[in-house]
């Protein structure tokens, strides 16, 4: 903590502080309460990261025993029930608490540094934010150990199966809420201080990309957190309180569940992937040395994700039995969300299509995510298509292709953050073989683990099994050591970053990227405590 | 009022707090003893009851200090700007949750209470015949609706003349006319007040007459809608009492008063969703 | 487009997938592809699925061959310089239109091929199934019989003390018998929780909804025995609930049909007959090991706290009016079923009484009682 507090930049010996006025008069306390009462966004954003890397060890640790589970037919590791709470606890733990909270915590370092604002709208609200969500994983992680154990209906919860399970289901529906009281509060942050708090001349029109995705993920957040909240409340009630929404005898229907939830969960995967295109927006125009491709078509490609993304959860659902109407609405609507994606890929590549290429580790996990993430968008559209679907649909090939999505598409790009702007955050350079090392190391890693599920999904396993027919052996096991391998090799990772939080490693300069632009490249690496608290001129 | 307009010396940016950690940790026993008492352990009401306090003694430390900073001026427009966003989103975040609830109320209505009375569904339902109110195919409860022209007309007319006499309060407020603020802001609360009581009255009328949140499906929507819509007028009383003590307390000025515009602006959107709810759940 | 698609586009797709895979043997390439279909409905999706496939396939190469030359050929490295073009508005529209094009393409035989899944009109045969925690419940309609269809792999094998047979997990003591070239629609519904009704060489997939009935239908194009599995989380034991069809000829099927008949009659038992102690515990036995011991466990013991143990249990011992009414109603609480549903329509009065009378008198619980089917018939109703 102490060494952490020194590469950040404590206020006392922070380069370059401002005269201090007033109301900074004194810097914040210090020790453990620093972190417990800042208002500071840096300090909020290096504790939404950290946060974010436990937990995606803790949901990485969970992908490992289902792994090795399946690494064989028949039942060595660990129970049926044991596995699914395994499923879906490192579903619930890796997009609630470790990609969700990892995209914000990027979003907290650099939104005010990028718009040229000093804060962010709402600091001690923003702490709040954070601080909710230690609760929430103290909740879903405790629920293992009470009877009866955790969770083990999958991550989307469907009743009447939630309905049957014991206290710790009640322990999961309470981390939901208090999650999605976070997620609420730091997307009406993010945004008011992006409409309100830009520097003079800092039009929305000149914010870059990663500000853009993430006004419109904020806005997709403050829409479908709600309705979770919602589901799970009804959920709760009929648990206990002898409602019957989602029980035919009463007159509800456990399908209507599904319709909640998905009217959530769809615009959850954007808000997942929103951000990610946000990094990917940043850091490839840096490495290719040229301004990104179609920046006002970017924008409004977003924006049309963003409103499609609410129109097609349905495709979720294709094996409930909607009418045909009903199917083919959700397939065209699903099928046009390939159009405005497209639009984003082919800008990426146009961005880097005569630029002057370098493959530093961001660049290199920027191009991973390029790669990959349109072979998963790839994957969507075919499960876009009903009847295709109803053969995949609850199989590996699912489990695939999300993935393919969240993994080498949002988790990529997280990395790529993570290279790009440590030396800003830090003040250091990574170490760049590592750095390349912890790429191919995962790329291999990942498509060992992954691909190969395509095949068994096509074969026909389902997910959410803990065991199964010979015939899958193979490419299980196939799946099962990448697995190993690309959890191993994020150890590497963390041995990287905390190098450069220790403050070992080449010095960074103020833009160690050549072909990097923005406000954030004008401050001394590291930026001092309080920055821009007179705004700064935008040409 | 437009985004841009900065107080061009200096942003204000507040000073380190611990009021949200205590409120998580508030939160952390909340739902911990809630699920203690759900599942009928003896401690869960004591849990719950301490996470409440623990809450409420943070809420009002913390609203406290937010009053006072405004209070002593270091708030300016661009602050209050980001207010005004924050309050709208923070409405577009309620108004999703009630559309929840209302969709889930539709699906059931439109699509799958009908769907039950379908004669594929004879196999299973025998003797079901579908229409609205229903408690479903298995449930054989007796009950009687709730009938929109008594107690939920005379509420309908109590909230909007609430709506009315909230925006005359205003306009003393921006008129400097503290006398005709008080007033109708008082009336305000009186008006919400009496609504609570009625809406009391109705649940206990309801509970005698068989209807409860476990006749049904009906039931369930009934009391859910209508619960945590009195829920959050239960709030935006709340908020408009504390509006008036700080109005009594001379807090506001004629052009610096968001707390008050925010607390009408949560009033009158529980007011429409009121008007929502008299329409869909008990008219129709 | 049904069948319109050469055999050769088709493996050649297979070919590929496999071959990125490091894999160029034919044999493999079943394993990576869809099963080959054993319906109509099957075909058609599996042929819409190479096709989608295909176009995606060529679109990436397309978008990555660009990718791809740029890394290699604009790379700081070999002194490329920087243009600094960033927009062009022309550009913009063909890429946003032209993939426009081809989804709106693709929609025509996707369409074709939901309307046809969906068209469940003029069945010849009409089954009912229904999903349990955790086994299928098959009723003919028109024939008025039905059976339960549980897996029958041995736990010795799950555990790895017995070597894997080869269609481990897939195997069932009563398969579904269907007959070939027929349209059968299947009525699909299920009793406790969520399940799905999944048969990859029929192309049908159809959740199972507790107090819902949804429909599907499937002609089998050809002999031979099919299996499926259960494709919605249902609980613990979700991978343990396959599905085994049997698609036989016509005279084979009518054959069947009388067979079971014949056997339904036989095993209705008279619900006065009286029975000894000793027959009823040995055919409890049978009845608990295909209804109870998932939960229960062979041991009594069951698996607390989610299900309760039966051995030493009071309300097992204690009155017997209690358990009867336990079966028959399920266990309520909070006003909710639980995972112990009735069992009164499952089973018939003496199956009830057999399984009452064995829980009584196995384990630690010696009551000596035997308790009569006509006593389950009187509890009824
Ligand atoms: C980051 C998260 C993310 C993203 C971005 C996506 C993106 C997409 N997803 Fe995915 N999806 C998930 C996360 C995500 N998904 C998850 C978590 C699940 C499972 C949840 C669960 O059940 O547990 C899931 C499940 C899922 C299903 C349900 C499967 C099932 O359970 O049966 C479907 C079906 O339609 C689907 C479709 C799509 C589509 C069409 C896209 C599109 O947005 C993809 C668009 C992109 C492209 C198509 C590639 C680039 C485009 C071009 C290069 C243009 C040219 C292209 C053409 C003309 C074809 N997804
Ligand atoms: C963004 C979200 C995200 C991320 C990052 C991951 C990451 C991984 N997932 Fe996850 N997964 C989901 C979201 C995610 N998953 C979701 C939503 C589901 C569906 C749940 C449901 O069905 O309800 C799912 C389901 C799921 C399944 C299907 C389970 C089933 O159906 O039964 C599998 C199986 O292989 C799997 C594997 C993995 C693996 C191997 C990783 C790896 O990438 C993880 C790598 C990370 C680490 C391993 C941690 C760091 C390293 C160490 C701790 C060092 C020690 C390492 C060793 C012992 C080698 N996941
Ligand atoms: C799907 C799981 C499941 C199956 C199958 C099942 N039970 Fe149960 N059973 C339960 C559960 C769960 C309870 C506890 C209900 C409660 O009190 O919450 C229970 C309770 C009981 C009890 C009361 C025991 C006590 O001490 O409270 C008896 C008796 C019983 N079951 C008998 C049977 C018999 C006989 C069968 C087979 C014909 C059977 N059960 C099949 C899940 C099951
Ligand atoms: Cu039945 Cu899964
Ligand atoms: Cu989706």
């Amino acid at each position: 903590m102490t060494s952490a507090t020194h590469g950040l930049g404590h206020p006392q010996h922070a380069p370059g502080a401002h005269d201090s006025h007033d109301d900074h008069a004194h810097g914040p306390p210090s020790g453990f309460m620093r972190w417990v009462s800042t208002t500071n966004h840096k300090d909020i954003g290096t504790m939404y990261m950290l946060f974010a890397l436990m937990n995606f060890f803790i949901g990485g640790v969970m992908a490992m025993i289902i792994r090795a589970e399946l690494f064989q037919p028949g039942l060595q590791v660990v129970n049926p029930d044991f596995f699914n709470q395994m499923t879906s606890l490192h579903g619930l733990i890796m997009i609630f608490g470790a990609i969700m909270p990892v995209f914000v915590g990027f979003a907290n370092w650099q939104i005010p540094l990028m718009i040229g604002a000093p804060d962010m709208a709402f600091a001690r609200m923003n702490n709040w934010s954070f601080w909710l969500l230690p609760p929430a994983t103290i909740l879903l992680i405790g629920s293992l150990f009470v009877p009866g154990g955790s969770l083990s209906a999958g991550w989307t919860l469907y009743p009447p199966l939630t309905v049957q399970q014991g206290m710790g289901m009640d322990l999961v529906i309470f981390a939901v809420h208090i999650m999605g009281a976070s997620s609420i509060m730091g997307s009406i942050n993010i945004i008011t201080t992006i409409l309100n708090m830009r520097a003079p001349g800092m039009t929305l029109f000149k914010m870059p990309m990663f500000c853009w995705t993430w006004l419109i993920t904020a806005f997709l957040l403050i829409a479908a957190m709600p309705v979770l909240a919602g589901a799970v409340t009804m959920l709760l009630t009929d648990r206990h309180f002898g409602t019957s929404f989602f029980n035919a005898a009463g007159g509800g229907d456990p399908v209507l569940f599904q319709h909640i939830f998905w009217f959530f969960g769809h615009p959850e995967v954007y808000i997942i992937a929103l951000p990610a295109f946000g990094v990917v927006s940043q850091v490839i125009p840096a490495f290719s040395r040229k301004p990104l491709f179609g920046y006002t078509s970017m924008v409004y490609a977003t924006a049309s994700i963003a409103i499609l993304s609410f129109m097609v959860w349905a495709h979720h659902m294709y094996a409930v039995g909607m009418p045909a109407a009903g199917q083919l609405f959700f397939m065209y609507a699903t099928a046009l969300i390939a159009v405005p994606t497209g639009v984003k890929v082919f800008n990426w590549v146009a961005t880097m299509w005569k630029g002057s290429l370098t493959f530093e580790t961001p660049m290199l996990f920027a191009c991973g995510f390029l790669f990959l993430f349109t072979l998963g968008g790839f994957t969507g559209l075919v499960l876009a298509i009903v009847p295709v679907d109803i053969q995949l649909q609850d199989t590996y090939y699912v489990v695939a292709h999300f993935h393919y999505v969240m993994v080498a598409g949002a988790l990529f790009s997280a990395f790529a953050a993570v290279y790009f702007w440590i030396p800003k955050w830090t003040g250091r350079m990574y170490d760049e073989t590592l750095g390349k090392w912890h790429f191919w190391l995962s790329m291999i890693g990942f498509n060992l683990t992954f691909f190969v599920q395509h095949f068994l999904g096509l074969a026909g396993m389902p997910r959410r099994i803990p065991d199964y027919n010979l015939q899958f052996a193979n490419f299980n096991m196939v799946s099962s050591l990448g697995a190993f391998l690309f959890g191993g090799s994020q150890l590497l990772f963390v041995y990287i970053v905390y190098k450069c939080y220790r403050g070992s490693g080449e010095k960074a300069a103020a833009n160690p990227w050549d072909g990097a632009e923005g406000l954030e490249w004008t401050l001394p690496s590291p930026p001092p405590y309080h920055t821009f608290e007179t705004p700064p001129a935008v040409k | 009022m437009g985004a841009l307009q900065h107080n061009p010396e200096r942003y204000f940016v507040p000073q380190p707090a611990n009021y949200p950690v205590r409120g998580s940790l508030a939160l952390l026993l909340l739902a911990t003893g809630a699920v203690l008492w759900m599942n009928h352990y003896a401690s869960g009401p004591w849990v719950v009851l301490v996470g409440f306090a623990a809450l409420l003694w943070m809420l009002i430390g913390w609203f406290g200090t937010v009053i006072r900073e405004s209070e002593s001026g270091v708030y300016n427009k661009q602050v209050d700007t980001g207010f005004r966003w924050s309050m709208s989103w923070f409405i577009f975040s309620e108004v999703m949750f009630f559309a929840a609830f209302f969709g889930a109320l539709f699906y059931i209505r439109v699509l799958s209470v009908p769907d039950l009375g379908n004669p594929l569904h004879k196999m299973l339902w025998p003797d079901f015949a579908a229409g609205w109110p229903s408690t479903g195919p298995y449930m054989k409860t007796l009950f009687s609706p709730m009938e929109a022209w008594g107690i939920p007309a005379i509420n309908t007319l109590l909230l909007l003349s609430s709506g009315v006499t909230l925006t005359i309060a205003h306009w003393g407020l921006v008129a400097g006319n503290r006398g005709k603020l008080k007033l109708w802001l008082f009336l305000t609360i009186v008006l919400g007040a009496t609504f609570l009581g009625l809406q009391a009255y109705e649940y206990s009328h309801a509970y005698h007459t068989g209807l409860k949140l476990t006749t049904g499906v009906y039931g369930s929507t009934f009391f859910l809608l209508t619960g945590f819509h009195g829920f959050h007028v239960t709030i935006g009383a709340i908020m408009l009492t504390v509006m008036l003590g700080r109005v009594m307390k001379g807090h506001f000025t004629e052009h610096h008063h968001f707390a008050f515009e925010a607390t009408a602006w949560y009033w009158h959107f529980v007011d429409v969703v009121w008007i929502l709810l008299f329409i869909i759940v008990y008219w129709l | 487009m049904t069948n319109g698609i050469p055999r050769s586009i088709r493996s050649g797709i297979a070919g590929l997938l496999a071959g990125a895979a490091g894999w160029s043997n034919q044999a493999l390439a079943d394993g990576v592809n869809l099963q080959e279909p054993a319906s109509v409905l099957a075909r058609s999706i599996y042929d819409l699925h190479t096709i989608i496939t295909l176009i995606c396939v060529v679109i990436f190469i397309g978008v990555f061959g660009v990718m791809f030359y740029s890394v290699y050929a604009h790379r700081k490295s070999k002194g490329h310089k920087a243009a600094q073009f960033h927009e062009n508005v022309k550009v913009e529209i063909a890429w946003t239109v032209i993939p426009l094009i081809i989804l709106i393409a693709m929609m025509f035989p996707a369409t074709r091929a939901v309307l046809e899944m969906k068209d469940t009109s003029a069945a010849d045969i009409t089954i009912k199934v229904t999903g349990y925690q955790w086994k299928w419940g098959y009723d003919y309609l028109q024939d008025g019989f039905g059976f339960y269809s549980t897996m029958t792999t041995p736990m010795a094998q799950i555990e790895g003390r017995e070597a894997k047979t080869a269609n481990y997990l897939l195997e069932v003591d009563n398969p579904l018998v269907v007959p070939v070239g027929k349209k059968i629609r299947v009525l699909i519904t299920a009793n406790d929780v969520l399940h799905s009704w999944w048969m990859p060489v029929f192309g049908v997939k159809q959740d199972a909804i507790p107090g819902f009935v949804r429909d599907s239908w499937f002609t089998a194009n050809r002999e031979g025995t099919f299996r499926g599995q259960c494709a919605e989380l249902c609980g613990k034991e979700h991978g343990f609930m396959p599905i085994v069809v049997e698609v036989v000829s016509e005279p084979k099927y009518v054959a069947w049909v009388a067979d079971q008949k014949k056997r339904a009659a036989a095993v209705a038992d008279d619900p006065n007959k009286v029975w000894d102690l000793a027959a009823l515990v040995a055919r409890g036995e049978k009845v608990y090991a295909n209804n109870c011991v998932a939960c229960h466990q062979a041991t009594g013991k069951g698996v607390p706290p989610a299900f309760p143990p039966l051995d030493g249990s009071p309300r097992v011992t204690g009155p017997k009016a209690d358990q009867i009414h336990i079966l028959l109603e399920g266990v309520m609480k909070d006003g909710k079923a639980t995972a112990m549903v009735s069992f009164a329509k499952q089973l018939s009065d003496t199956d009830i009484a057999a399984a009452i009378t064995y829980t009584r008198n196995s384990w630690g619980n010696k009551t000596g009682e035997a308790i009569q089917p006509a006593e389950i018939k009187a509890a009824r109703k």
